[in-house]
């Protein structure tokens, strides 16, 4: 998986996101505050926004490009990345099975992806690793928090995406939970091989997951490297950023 | 109930439904393009629509004169073209009545759009859907309820349309007659005692039309 962002620029309030990089580690963090821009990187990649300038491509596409003429953009559908926002966003219609059935055997024909595991992407081996195996005949209202973000991370598996973006796929849980789940996304990290950009501002999952970490502020890229060179043990958080003693504020 | 009461009841169901039938594709679609979409001359468009509901019903009836007449625009090419008569034939009560609910099937509609979270839309876009297969699968689905409660709302507004209908359909007895004309036309008559049924007739179907909405967009929301 080789990731590119040129010049790539986005307006925001109060400040413009303007990313510069290459990315070809398995699994990278993008650690920040909110309100650094982590989300709104990530739905660029999706493409759910069209940046004002710069260049986006995936192991050779295109996927955006604002500066040529004619402009590129590669719809989200034709992308072959899956993405995982915070909440989850099941759709609430469907049984966990048709959620997780949704884009099953469509993205795959479509996305030209290269030594990806597919193989291992089926229905029965995926709910087994997420362990939602005994949910599929549930209603979506009826899942617990981490349920529901296990469920959709299995939705977005299922597609076979070729790059996965998890937004905060722990946020707002209990700390057990978290404990629970961590192991979970190293289990998924681990059998599917499926490279993923981990938006979080938890240092612990950067420091559990990641191979590489990007860290932002104010929309721009401040520091890079990977996180046993950035972080540094402390008591509360378990990490924190080495150059920066004092920790990031805590969010919500 | 007489025959008559029968004939009328049935013309102004028909007629309602029939109009309803031809402003939903429209309609829903509208509601879409509001609620999704920014694109020049929207804030226009939206006042447009709105407007039937706030002019006077006999206003709006008589720019439906003048458009659908023989000598309009619309209706002297519709003729000419198809052969077809509009103004005082049954033709125009549909006309007007679908006029005069369209604003209500749009503004309804376009809540229920609103309602669905753009997110869900989002991710099924990246899981591969075309916006042909998320507006089926995600929006429409969850949006269903709010529009069958639009619809049904202008179907009963349909039903006791007047204002507009007598400017273009006129009184014709057996043709245009529709339950609001009816009562209008007895109690004018003196014949205060004949228009005591079509009451009746009017305020069930509305309670029922009503009733049903109302449920809709109860269990919506819930």
């Amino acid at each position: 998986m080789k990731l590119t962002l040129a010049g790539v620029r986005l307006p925001l309030t109060p400040f413009a996101l303007e990313m510069d990089f290459q990315l070809d580690a398995r699994v990278t963090g993008i650690f920040g505050p909110s309100g650094a821009g982590k989300t709104s990187l990530l739905e660029i990649i999706a493409g759910l926004r069209r940046p004002a300038a710069g260049r986006v491509t995936l192991d050779g596409t295109v996927l955006s490009d604002a500066d040529d003429a004619p402009q590129v953009f590669l719809p989200p559908e034709r992308r072959g990345i899956g993405y995982v926002p915070q909440d989850g966003a099941l759709f609430p219609h469907l049984s966990v099975r048709d959620n997780l059935l949704y884009g099953h055997g469509r993205s795959s024909e479509k996305a030209a992806r290269a030594g990806s595991p597919d193989e291992k992407l089926t229905f029965a081996h995926v709910t087994a690793v997420l362990e939602i195996s005994a949910l599929a005949g549930r209603a979506v209202g009826t899942l617990s928090g981490g349920e529901q973000r296990r469920v959709a991370l299995g939705r977005a598996l299922l597609a076979a995406p070729r790059l996965l973006l998890l937004d905060e796929p722990l946020a707002g849980l209990d700390t057990p939970l978290r404990e629970r789940l961590l192991p979970c996304l190293a289990r998924v990290r681990d059998e599917f091989g499926v490279p993923m950009l981990h938006v979080t501002h938890a240092p612990d999952e950067v420091m559990e997951l990641c191979d590489e970490v990007l860290v932002l502020a104010q929309g721009r890229l401040s520091q890079r490297g990977r996180p046993a060179g950035l972080f540094v043990a402390a008591a509360s958080p378990r990490y924190v950023l080495r150059d920066r003693m004092e920790p990031l504020p805590p969010q919500g | 109930m007489s025959s008559e009461i029968w004939q009328i009841t049935w013309f102004t169901v028909w007629a309602s439904a029939l109009s309803l039938l031809l402003i939903l594709p429209p309609g829903v679609a509208l509601a879409w393009l509001l609620a999704r979409k920014h694109w020049p001359g929207k804030s226009l468009i939206e006042t447009l629509v709105a407007l039937p509901l706030v002019v006077p019903p006999v206003a709006t009836g008589l720019v439906l004169l003048k458009l659908l007449g023989r000598r309009g625009a619309l209706g002297g090419w519709l003729e000419r073209t198809f052969g077809l008569e509009i103004v005082f034939t049954w033709r125009a009560v549909v006309v007007a009545t679908a006029v005069m609910s369209f604003p209500l099937l749009v503004r309804t509609a376009r809540v229920a759009f609103e309602g669905v979270s753009p997110r869900l839309e989002q991710v099924a876009r990246t899981l591969g859907a075309s916006p042909w297969r998320v507006f089926w699968t995600v929006t429409f689905p969850l949006a269903a309820r709010g529009l069958a409660a639009g619809a049904v709302l202008a179907f009963a507004r349909g039903l006791g349309e007047f204002g507009a209908t007598v400017m273009v359909a006129g009184f014709i007895p057996g043709q245009t007659v529709t339950l609001a004309l009816s009562i209008y036309q007895q109690v004018n008559l003196g014949h205060d005692e004949a228009a005591w049924p079509l009451l009746g007739v009017s305020v069930t179907l509305a309670f029922g039309a009503v009733w049903l909405g109302e449920r809709l967009a109860q269990r919506r929301t819930a």
